[in-house]
């Protein structure tokens, strides 16, 4: 009887561990399967399009009429994004954390509206006020300063979509510093901007960097809020995503994937510093 | 002995007052700065969208929801997010989990893959569908072959928008599984619970939050995405065109009115969507403050 | 010797909650003098407000011959050592001492000097290039120190300098502060909850409880004669006895100690006993005034010395402690002969709820 009992007890716990096993097996499996399908194929079919004949399909995707522009354009502004982000991201982290006055909590919330608004919605926005319908559009027209149908509008609309990229890196950094560090600058004789930039800056330098990277990144490829507020004016307001649909929906797949190759390969190598960086940032100084 | 103590009074009071004055002029100036900033590029143009909408009259609302193509375009966004949501919340469920408590070779790259879409352009995940499925593509003969339409049709567009948005729900529930560590688990078992019970009961109630910023995260990018589902619908009125798909339209056909009210009542859901993030948000914060 | 640091009618409030009230004390030249309290007496903020981190609601402070109420934390030129050190994680331990003489600019080859002489004077110099992580808690205490010394202060600020490390490294650090004290004389204000490190280091104590001063004093004054109870409970451990005071005499039960101070006839009086002052005879025989019988209850030896749980007639329990060669012939339920050499009494309606926290745990 003992015996017995022991005995199913042991093939209970191998079974049981088999399953286990088996278990552990099939969601592994589950999840590969899911990342595989779902992300590395349409990742890869781009690539293969993109440089089936090696670096020269890069070459002929840039030689398409208006692409060096494009990529160009997008560079620049990505760029522009990413710098004027990097510098009002800090400023309104800064503000959010360390300043207690009302609406605070208001503010904090509207940082991250544009998380939630279709960026589609973002450039009708943009259009409904700084376009020529409207009389701010009309007058700023006026002054010589063009937004919406012109470079400025698709700067405008990088900077919305991104705005709490580099908000929402800096400011559990900040939160985490600890204020006496400050303090302790303070009594050594350094004045508030001193302390600022010798204590806090470094801190959260590589926040900023992180933040400001996936603004970059995440400029690159916006599309949405940019198709509604450039125009897409061939050679001046024309953006590297908006070419590659318009080649698309001619049927221009070819094309179109050399050009998306050229953006892919510059945006994953950004999300690589990044992910490298705030890797830096959290097994950093030992 | 204390008589020396006695020098200047009055001086150094006045310099005080004007430190602190300049101090609080600076902060009110910073915080000023920022409302500007954000004024120029979000409230603004809000209120830009909502005048342009509404000027025509209330009669547009009206008009707009009663268009058979606008209800079958929210219609339509309904039921790719719904889908949308459903998936990248069951998958990224298990992606997490077995990114966090399996040790395997890969795990390093499956973990990279993830961010992929982060670093992919939404057209050129339209792209991808299109290279994939459509005429030439690799999977092209295989589905016509069997009569399933699959570029310029639901599937495809429910496949790119579930590609824009599987990392959010992974990314969010990951470190919460971190954070928990297996601690719970192995209790729950030691007492006789079951795998399944074990993860209903002790590992789901502990990622909830994380979970639900997921969902609302993934759910709102699945209503606003344009760039992918333009390039795969094939942008047929009345079949495939979703609603920012409509928008993208009423604007390229200069009907700024209904693109402006259909506009904001994306804008407007997405901001629910932002207040049920807040929401977790602040109670998650107060619950690590208890 | 001339006095450095002075305050007067220092007051803080936040909000409706009064954190100091009318602080005044005076710290002379090269002392160094502790603020003693238990935590949220209002020690830390009266540091605060004189190292200008915090603003003074009224009251007024000067550091050497100048009134410093209104200037601000930079102009002050105190050096502080934080809590938990507040070292810059960013910044070597070099970088980290340099860091008061870069922002006064101070030349380039000044600078390498001092921040050399005060790595040598903590005994870090070959941690010079370690990040503030990599150190030891006792390091950074120490880099903390020398941080706050290298702009040559005229006052140094401890905030609860030990607080955070174990109690063997806190021992080392305390005497090596005194040390680095003794041969740089700068005048230092410590603040500490801990009663051991403030009589074992300040030449001076002020005693905080709620946001006011309780007693100024030596140490010896302190603990020898403490004004209020609660300066006789928290510094130093006590026994309180119930009773009557009766001609200069503590009267409990049946027995009568004499008091060190002057108490009206026939109050209801706490007697505060120091566990020391307690001797015990084998045989309860014998004495004089002042000789109580008791039954020992619990013997607890620490080493050389031993506690003893005695109850007395009355039923009121009290701790002797003494070597404990001297007890060798006293056993478990003994009934020995009780000396008090020294009582204080006070009050009673004085003492109030302050009898249960400053009572020996037994």
């Amino acid at each position: 009887m003992v015996s017995a009992a022991r005995a199913t007890g042991r093939r209970w716990s191998l079974s049981s561990r088999a399953a286990a096993r088996l278990r552990h097996r099939s969601l592994r499996a589950a999840a590969v399967v899911y990342l595989g399908l779902m992300i590395a194929l349409p990742a890869a079919v781009v690539i293969d399009e993109g440089f089936a004949r090696g670096l020269s399909d890069l070459r002929d995707g840039l030689a398409y009429p208006g692409a060096a522009e494009a990529v160009w354009l997008t560079l620049a502004t990505s760029t522009a994004a990413a710098v004027v982000n990097a510098v009002f991201g800090t400023i309104i982290a800064y503000v959010l954390v360390r300043f207690r006055f009302p609406g605070r909590r208001l503010l904090g919330a509207l940082v991250d509206l544009p998380l939630a608004i279709p960026t589609l919605v973002t450039g009708v926005m943009l259009v409904a006020l700084y376009g020529p319908a409207s009389p701010i559009g009309r007058a700023l027209e006026g002054a010589g300063i063009e937004v919406a149908f012109a470079r400025l509008g698709i700067l405008l609309a990088l900077l919305v979509v991104t705005l709490p990229f580099v908000v929402r890196a800096v400011q559990p950094v900040l939160l985490e510093l600890d204020p006496a560090e400050e303090e302790a600058a303070e009594t050594l004789g350094a004045s508030g901007w001193t302390t600022f930039r010798r204590i806090v800056l470094p801190a959260i330098r590589p926040a900023i960097a992180a933040g400001a990277l996936l603004v970059f990144a995440r400029s690159l490829g916006e599309f949405g809020s940019v198709v509604i507020v450039s125009g897409n004016i061939t050679g001046r307001t024309l953006t590297a995503p908006v070419l590659i649909f318009q080649l698309a929906s001619q049927f221009k797949p070819e094309q179109a994937a050399a050009v998306a190759s050229v953006l892919f390969a510059i945006s994953f190598g950004t999300v690589l510093i990044t992910t490298r960086l705030a890797r830096g940032r959290r097994g950093g100084q030992p | 002995m204390s008589a020396g103590f006695a020098i200047r009074r009055g001086g150094d009071r006045d310099a005080m007052f004007r430190r602190r004055r300049r101090a609080a002029v600076l902060r009110g100036m910073l915080v000023a700065l920022c409302v500007l900033y954000l004024a120029v590029l979000l409230l603004a143009p809000l209120a830009g969208v909502v005048w342009q909408a509404l000027r025509p009259g209330w009669r547009v609302l009206g008009d707009t929801f009663t268009r058979s193509d606008v209800v079958h375009a929210f219609t339509l966004t309904a039921v790719i997010a719904l889908i949308t949501v459903a998936v990248t919340t069951a998958f990224g469920v298990v992606v997490a989990w077995v990114l966090v408590r399996q040790r395997f070779r890969g795990r390093a790259f499956l973990n990279a893959l993830v961010d992929l879409p982060f670093a992919l352009s939404p057209v050129t995940v339209g792209l991808a569908c299109v290279l994939l499925f459509g005429r030439g593509g690799w999977f092209h003969d295989f589905f016509a072959a069997r009569g399933i339409q699959i570029i310029f049709a639901l599937p495809s567009m429910v496949l790119v928008t579930i590609f824009i948005s599987v990392p959010f729900t992974i990314r969010e529930v990951q470190p919460v599984l971190e954070e928990i560590g297996v601690e719970e688990e192995d209790a729950a078992r030691t007492l006789g619970a079951s795998v399944m019970q074990t993860f209903l009961r002790v590992t789901l109630p502990n990622i909830r939050r994380g979970l639900l910023y997921g969902i609302a995260l993934s759910a709102a990018r699945a209503i606003g995405e344009i760039g992918a589902v333009l390039v795969v619908s094939g942008l047929i009125q009345g079949r495939t065109e979703t609603a920012t798909l409509y928008i993208y339209r009423a604007m390229e056909e200069r009907q700024t009115a209904s693109a402006y009210v259909v506009a904001l009542t994306l804008a407007g859901v997405s901001v629910l969507i932002l207040a049920a993030i807040e929401w977790v948000k602040r109670k998650r914060t107060r619950e690590d403050e208890a | 010797m001339s006095e450095l640091i002075r305050v007067e009618n220092l007051t803080k409030r936040f909000g409706d909650f009064e954190a100091v009230r009318d602080v005044t004390f005076t710290a002379e030249a090269g002392s160094i003098t502790a603020l003693l309290g238990p935590s949220g007496s209002g020690k830390s903020t009266v540091l605060r407000m004189i190292a200008g981190l915090e603003t003074p609601t009224r009251g007024r402070i000067w550091l050497g011959q100048e009134e410093q109420t209104h200037t601000s934390v930079q102009e002050r030129r105190v050096g502080f050592v934080f809590q938990h050190y507040a070292l810059f994680r960013h910044l070597t331990v070099w970088q980290n001492v340099m860091f008061g003489l870069a922002v006064r600019r101070m030349s380039k080859r000044e600078r390498r000097a001092r921040v050399e002489e005060l790595l040598e004077l903590v005994q870090l110099g070959p941690f010079r290039d370690r990040y503030p992580d990599q150190l030891s808690g006792g390091q950074r205490q120490r880099v903390a120190l020398a941080r706050a010394l290298a702009p040559r202060p005229n006052v140094l600020l401890l905030d609860e300098p030990f607080g955070a490390l174990d109690a063997r490294v806190r021992q080392d650090l305390r005497r090596w502060l005194d040390n680095l004290h003794r041969e740089l004389g700068v005048t230092s204000l410590l603040v500490t909850h801990d009663q051991d490190e403030a009589l074992e280091l300040a030449n001076r104590l002020v005693v905080m409880r709620e946001g006011r001063i309780e007693q100024v004093g030596t140490p010896n004054e302190i603990y020898n004669e403490p004004a209020t109870p609660f300066v006789a409970g928290f510094v130093g451990s006590a026994n309180v006895l119930h009773g009557h005071v009766i001609d200069g005499h503590m009267e409990f039960g049946e027995h009568r100690v004499p008091i060190a101070n002057d108490l009206a006839d026939g109050i209801d009086a706490r007697a505060f006993v120091r566990p020391h002052d307690v001797r015990v005879r084998a045989g309860g025989s014998g004495g004089g005034s002042g000789t109580a019988r008791a039954t020992v209850e619990r013997i607890v030896t620490l080493g050389w010395l031993s506690r003893v749980v005695l109850r007395l007639g009355d039923g009121q329990a009290i701790v002797a402690e003494l070597p404990s060669d001297e007890l060798c012939d006293v056993g478990l339920g003994d009934v020995v002969a009780v000396d008090v050499r020294r009582a204080l009494a006070f009050r009673a309606s004085d003492v109030g709820r302050l009898a249960e926290f400053a009572s020996v745990e037994s």
